[in-house]
């Protein structure tokens, strides 16, 4: 009925619309949210208290501090002075003892490049791997392999991740022992395995680069792999066999369709619909899982920021800390959301 | 939303249940099909022996958790079980007291979790309108927040016993629950038997809390059972990076979190409370997952 051209258009500017829609309703829960933390942080104690007790610090200089940041004021102008620093990158200063009034912004986006750079990869694998499975699973329903598959998911499920990770990383020293005693550590690198922070993960040539990349990013990634891979998988399996379960299914294989045609065209791509969901629920149980296995590997992500932060009663750390997962739960479930649509085209974005 | 096709007579009193000559009700009609269910089972009876011996065993038990005048890592052995901690305390003992303190938070965590999510998922489901935007919203605000990073913070604030730890990660933890009431309660109103009990004059309390949250009873029971589930994980977690419980009080995931640096050479200080913390979940998820099916109508064991 609509000509294509016009049809692509409207699709598109449906899209961006969408979106545009998405943001309207998220802005005002972030603002609202930052909020309601800023109170909650403002509440947890003078930042200063520390300060205060030390011996050769005037009573000017803490004023003076104070005025700087603003302690002075009432809590409803600082919270805007600092959502109108935030928004034009100045984040403030971080006063806790001993990080030198160091500005918030660069150290927060240093150590979450960290993390997501965790996330990313442990995610990917985790939902390949996590579908493949379940698919499998699925299809060769009740075989030893769906048993081995639902009982391994159940199992990591259920494990707490910083147990996993500990016993990776426990297994990670053995192994880079056995790597020593076989000699491979001339080209794998010594230790192979890294069970605390890597001081770099570049090389020299490609091959080296990547080895130390390997090496560097295995045992955490794979901490925060299993978890996911977890749920995946078992989300796929339900999902899946719901679907080989379907009319419209049954009418592909009564056409004559080959099985793998079957599972691969008909019953596959709507299985994948409801684990899109489980995508964007699960993003805060794995960036929480990131935070947790920075700390069993002495990461330098978030976790430690976090940890220092609030230890130390570092209000503009924690706020920009906060804040910036707020926005990245707000970014995931938009992602989530347009992959959805995609997959789904009875959902009309827009 | 399954579980409603068959408990939806419940509320019709002398109606069908009596004209059937084998009807039964479907409470027994659950616990049959869960007492068949042979993992659920046996999860069953490991989760309450692990109760039982965290409950029982400290009173047999010859050492107190805060006696710390045993020598410094001492292997296992029949008076240490799992040896003895580097400032000289009974492993064992610590093991026994964090699993109290990790199944009492976690109990009192899923129960706060599921009367808030119950309460506010039915209204918004039962009421729409206004009180479901001004739900639906308080949701989304506390999912953006990061849990974790909140809760540390007001535990840092407010002392971090047991209880407290409890009710923040509460705070944190019911919106799930909310969500999956709410959208059941929302095709629960549309069902003949809410109609009539508002048409018998009933009002908002009324119906929300004697029809609608009766006739929810399977997916509050599941989602509740697996919230302990959750719970013990999340409390783990926090105070694994030692911002959640802190002494005197105790958990397993601040034992583990005090000893797995050991574990190269002295496995046996965190494999005691690991496995504990292990089976817990573990347990619980299966139960959670039995009792899935039970309240399943269509018998199907294939819900993730």
């Amino acid at each position: 009925m609509i000509p294509g051209g016009a049809r692509t258009r409207s699709k598109s500017l449906n899209l961006v619309v969408y979106i545009l829609r998405r943001l309207a309703i998220s802005i005002p829960i972030l603002f609202v949210g930052s909020f309601l933390v800023f109170c909650m942080v403002a509440a947890a104690g003078d930042p200063l208290g520390e300060l205060r007790t030390q011996p050769g610090v005037s009573q000017e200089s803490i004023d003076q501090l104070s005025h700087q940041l603003g302690l002075d004021k009432g809590i409803v102008p600082r919270y805007f002075d600092w959502l109108g620093g935030f928004l034009t990158g100045d984040w403030g200063i971080s006063i806790a003892q001993g990080s030198n009034m160091q500005p918030v912004f660069p150290k927060i986006m240093s150590a979450f490049e960290v993390t997501i750079q965790l996330i990313l990869a442990a995610e990917i694998i985790a939902l390949l791997l996590g579908v493949a499975v379940g698919v499998l699973a699925a299809v060769k329903q009740y075989t030893p392999i769906d048993y081995i598959a639902t009982t391994m998911a159940f199992i990591f499920f259920s494990m707490p991740i910083f147990c996993v990770a500990i016993v990776l990383k426990m297994y990670g020293i053995d192994l880079n022992v056995m790597i020593n005693d076989l000699g491979w550590d001339s080209w794998l690198g010594n230790p192979f395995l890294k069970t605390t922070s890597p001081e770099s993960l570049s090389g020299d040539g490609f091959f080296d680069s990547f080895i130390t990349y390997i090496g560097g990013l295995l045992l955490p990634t794979l901490s925060i792999m299993f978890i996911s891979f977890a749920a995946y998988s078992r989300f796929q399996r339900s999902s899946m066999l719901e679907t080989m379960n379907m009319d419209y299914v049954r009418t592909a294989q009564a056409k004559g369709i080959s099985q793998g045609r079957v599972i691969m065209r008909h019953a596959f791509r709507n299985a994948l619909i409801p684990v899109t969901t489980l995508f964007s629920v699960n993003f805060v149980t794995v960036v929480t899982g990131a935070i947790i296995t920075e700390r069993v590997f002495a990461w330098n992500g978030m976790g430690s920021v976090l940890v220092e932060a609030v230890n130390k009663n570092d209000p503009n750390t924690l706020m920009g800390w906060i804040v910036v997962i707020a926005i990245a739960v707000v970014v995931a479930n938009l992602i989530a959301d347009l992959v959805y649509g995609i997959l789904d085209p009875r959902i009309r974005v827009g | 939303m399954e579980a409603g096709a068959e408990s939806g007579r419940d509320k019709n009193p002398g109606g069908s249940a009596e004209a059937l000559p084998e009807a039964r009700s479907q409470g027994r009609m659950v616990l049959r099909k869960f007492l068949r269910h042979k993992l659920a089972m046996g999860s069953v009876v490991v989760l309450a022996l692990i109760v039982l011996a965290s409950i029982v065993l400290p009173l047999f038990y010859p050492h107190s958790y805060a006696d710390a005048s045993f020598s410094s890592y001492v292997e296992p052995s029949v008076e240490h079980p799992l040896g003895t901690t580097q400032v000289g305390k009974d492993m064992m003992a610590q093991v026994l007291r964090g699993t109290q303190f990790s199944l009492l938070i976690a109990i009192t965590v899923a129960l706060l979790t599921t009367i808030v999510g119950v309460v506010l998922g039915a209204l918004a489901g039962y009421l729409r309108g206004f009180a479901d935007s001004a739900i639906s919203r308080l949701t989304d605000l506390f999912l953006i927040v990061p849990s974790i990073a909140a809760a540390a913070i007001m535990v840092r604030v407010l002392s971090g016993s047991w209880y407290v730890v409890a009710l923040v990660l509460a705070m944190f933890a019911w919106m799930p629950i909310a969500r999956i009431t709410r959208a059941e309660a929302m095709s629960l109103s549309q069902r003949e038997f809410i109609e009539a009990a508002r048409a018998s004059g009933a009002g908002t309390g009324r119906v929300v809390f004697k029809h609608l949250v009766p006739n929810m009873v399977g997916t509050i029971t599941v989602n509740a059972t697996l919230a302990v589930a959750q719970a013990v994980l999340a409390e783990a977690a926090l105070s694994f990076i030692g911002l959640g419980v802190q002494i005197p009080d105790t958990s397993l995931g601040l034992v583990i979190s005090e000893n797995y640096e050991q574990m190269q050479g002295r496995p046996w200080l965190f494999f005691g409370a690991f496995t504990v913390l292990v089976l817990i979940s573990l347990t619980i998820n299966f139960i959670g997952d039995g009792l899935r099916d039970a309240f399943d109508p269509r018998q199907r064991g294939v819900k993730a």
